[in-house]
């Protein structure tokens, strides 16, 4: 019998060790404990679509576009943590035509105008429709809800046309500035994101302000403002690099 | 009680856009009245409001498929106007400029090549089954090449400053967003020799044409009238820049080197229910005789000179069947539409070679503004913009006087004074005779939608209806 030390060496390995070893689409991929999936297929080179995770902030798990399928069951791979032997489906048709659907519904549950939206070629629902092969309305009608345009502070404007509701911002002002600027208002489809005050020039935001940051919304609802289109076509974000990363 | 016979031609067919023509016959097939209609309604100048300023020149060249750069840059000189950019950077003024000319170059050599050729190649009346594109690419080979090779030319040189070839990003409120690089400028340089004896060629073809029917164009939808151009201050042709000048018809000043952003001064629009396109005419000589010309013609008119040595000489050619004088022929305009190829072309290669092109001074800014005008020569003819902005940043008022929509007036005589000349008291209305119709609209090369171009089975329907609504007969046919 192995005596007693008061060490537990299989946890501690897994702590420091790439000691998780699972499958992602029938590859090998090795994790380590308190990783998520995601964050394990991040550090292996596959990739895993997503709009409402975004590097340094919490993940919330809320969009649902990294749905993948662990031993059968569907879950958000952004919160989902990794685990010894499990069968993770990636980019099977099943999961691909899912994660389109939930794309193809942001497109159409707000009034998402690429051709003179200032984030075209930086938006990340605009790379996932490419990606996804979403070219036209072929699925579902247009709900072209009325929003408002909120252009009150002199740095930052919000066009809530564009929101597709992550809670990217929120995050970022409530964990990183710890200013709490925005917050969802409303229920079911008309949830939305509010701000702490008759607007956003009577709340405290600032254009440093980690949530104001190009990047932390991953569509054109937060923009800096008269700075919209300076980026020249072919030097933006998915200009050069598609959103899944392979050239 | 007389019996008022309607002729439409709906669509009509080989311009930029949808719109139709009417022309009501009396008891003896004699026209009294002749009209062209636009039937679109595109409300741009209210779906603006609420937006920033800086989306305006995106959003707006949205209104053209085939001359997005003109309204691109008219809306970006109007917010250099409001972010306090009265002077751009020389780098980004000769990139716009190059951007310009490009685009005036496709744009001219797409009418001329891909929608009129045919006309003046095959005559008026030949089969309209292969008076198209097409036809030319069977018969002239070698011409519809020197078309579509001229015409990419114009576009790479859109992608280059743009980004795209259509609907791209490269102008911004005080500059532009990037310079040209050392590689695209030599991928230029390599063909310019080229374009050039093209645009040499292309020329001679549109004065050979109009001098061997010296006659035919003089008498065909000839007419008197005003015409309205920018003009540099010295009186050169300038595209992108300048100076209001109206001349009358008989080359008298109406006002000259007025400053655009008084547009308002001496232009004024008038509604009429029956069109969609609205009819602006000068102030002072009011909505019954102020209305005038735009566009290539016009230009040619109201200018003293041209600055590039080989345009230069052609204007001097093209001024010399008038002895000087206004040139009123609608169908010199495909003459004048080549000067400018010519200049753009020649633009271009001294653009090229200037080392401007690769500085990296390319936004400046200054003191905020309420509210900017910009006005640019537009392939086909003067461009207004004029935008006013509030506190937030956001559009509360959009005026657009498009090209088209100057030419207004004039099309509708032409029209009609081809109806008089080729169908009234006719017996038998045939393809042929309306196809003039057509002809005189397409000299113009109107872009009714400034939206679409559609190429392929254009339905063209001529109905005649009696004066109660009854149809009396009608012919369908595709082009």
């Amino acid at each position: 019998m192995t005596p007693f030390t008061g060490k537990n060496e299989a946890l501690e390995n897994k702590m420091i060790g790439d000691d998780i070893v699972f499958k992602i689409d029938g590859v090998d991929v090795r994790g380590r404990i308190g990783q998520t999936i995601m964050e394990a297929a991040d550090d292996a080179g596959i990739h895993i679509p997503r709009l409402c995770d975004v590097e340094g902030l919490d993940p919330q798990g809320s969009c649902r576009v990294c749905t993948v399928k662990i031993n059968g069951r569907t879950a958000a791979s952004c919160t989902q943590p990794v685990a010894d032997g499990i069968n993770v489906e990636n980019r099977t048709p099943e999961i691909q035509e899912y994660r389109r659907d939930l794309v193809r519904m942001l497109f159409h549950e707000g009034n998402h105008l690429c051709p003179a939206c200032e984030a075209s070629g930086r938006c990340e629902l605009q790379a996932l429709g490419t990606d996804f092969g979403i070219l036209q309305p072929d699925k579902y009608p247009y709900l072209q809800p009325s929003r408002p345009v909120d252009a009150s502070h002199h740095d930052v404007m919000l066009d809530t046309n564009r929101c597709i509701r992550c809670g990217r911002c929120i995050r970022a002002s409530a964990h990183v500035d710890h200013k709490n600027v925005f917050g969802y208002v409303g229920r079911g489809i008309n949830k939305q994101v509010g701000v702490n005050g008759t607007d956003l020039a009577h709340t405290n935001a600032a254009v440093t302000d980690k949530a104001m940051e190009i990047g932390i919304c991953p569509v054109g609802c937060i923009i800096q403002k008269r700075v919209g289109f300076f980026a020249p076509i072919g030097a933006r974000r998915f200009d050069k690099e598609p959103i899944t990363g392979k050239k | 009680m007389s019996k008022t016979k309607v002729i439409v031609i709906d669509p009509v067919t080989r311009v930029e856009g949808h719109g139709k023509v009417t022309i009501h016959l009396d008891d003896e097939n004699k026209v009294t009245e002749a009209r062209l209609h636009i039937v679109e309604f595109r409300g741009f100048e209210r779906f603006i409001h609420g937006r920033p300023y800086w989306e305006v020149p995106v959003i707006v060249q949205r209104l053209c498929g085939i001359c997005p750069v003109s309204h691109h840059l008219a809306a970006s000189k109007a917010m250099d106007i409001i972010v306090g950019a009265r002077n751009i950077s020389p780098t980004a003024e000769k990139l716009r400029r190059l951007m310009h000319y490009g685009q005036i170059m496709q744009s001219h050599v797409l009418h001329f090549f891909h929608l009129c050729s045919p006309d003046l190649l095959f005559g008026f009346d030949s089969p309209a089954e292969s008076r198209n594109i097409f036809g030319v690419v069977e018969k002239m080979p070698e011409l519809a090449v020197q078309g579509v090779m001229m015409r990419k030319f114009g576009q790479e040189i859109i992608q280059a400053t743009a980004g795209k070839k259509i609907h791209g990003t490269g102008a911004v409120p005080g500059g532009v967003n990037k310079n040209l690089s050392i590689s695209e400028r030599d991928h230029f340089l390599k063909d310019i020799a080229k374009m050039k004896a093209w645009a040499l060629s292309a020329l001679a073809l549109a004065q050979k044409y109009t001098l061997d029917n010296i006659k035919a164009v003089q008498a065909f939808a000839t007419f008197n009238s005003s015409h309205l151009s920018l003009v540099r201050d010295d009186g050169a042709l300038d595209l992108y820049h300048g100076n209001l000048r109206a001349i009358d018809a008989g080359g008298n000043i109406i006002f000259d080197q007025a400053d655009y952003r008084d547009y308002s001064k001496y232009i004024m629009e008038e509604v009429k229910p029956w069109s969609y396109m609205k009819f602006p005419f000068i102030k002072s000589r009011g909505h019954l005789d102020g209305w005038y010309r735009v566009g290539p013609l016009a230009r040619l008119n109201a200018c003293g000179f041209i600055d590039t040595p080989e345009a230069g000489k052609a204007l001097q050619e093209f001024k010399a069947i008038t002895n000087g004088a206004p040139n009123h022929m609608t169908l010199a305009y495909h003459w004048a539409r080549m000067v400018e190829v010519l200049h753009c072309v020649e633009n271009i290669e001294k653009l090229l070679n200037d080392p401007d092109l690769q500085g990296k001074d390319l936004v400046v800014k200054g003191a905020r503004a309420e509210g900017g005008v910009g006005v640019i020569e537009a392939p086909r003819g003067t461009l207004f913009h004029h935008y006013k902005v509030d506190e937030n940043d956001l559009v509360t008022f959009c005026n657009l006087i498009v090209s088209t929509t100057n030419n207004n007036e004039a099309m509708n005589r032409a029209v009609k004074k081809v109806a008089q000349d080729h169908i009234s008291g006719q017996k038998k209305i045939t393809e042929g005779m309306l196809n003039h119709v057509e002809v005189a609209v397409r000299a113009y090369d109107p872009c009714l939608s400034c939206a679409t171009h559609a190429i392929g089975k254009m339905p063209l329907l001529v109905e005649m209806y009696g004066p109660d609504g009854e149809l009396l007969d009608s012919r369908g046919q595709y082009l």
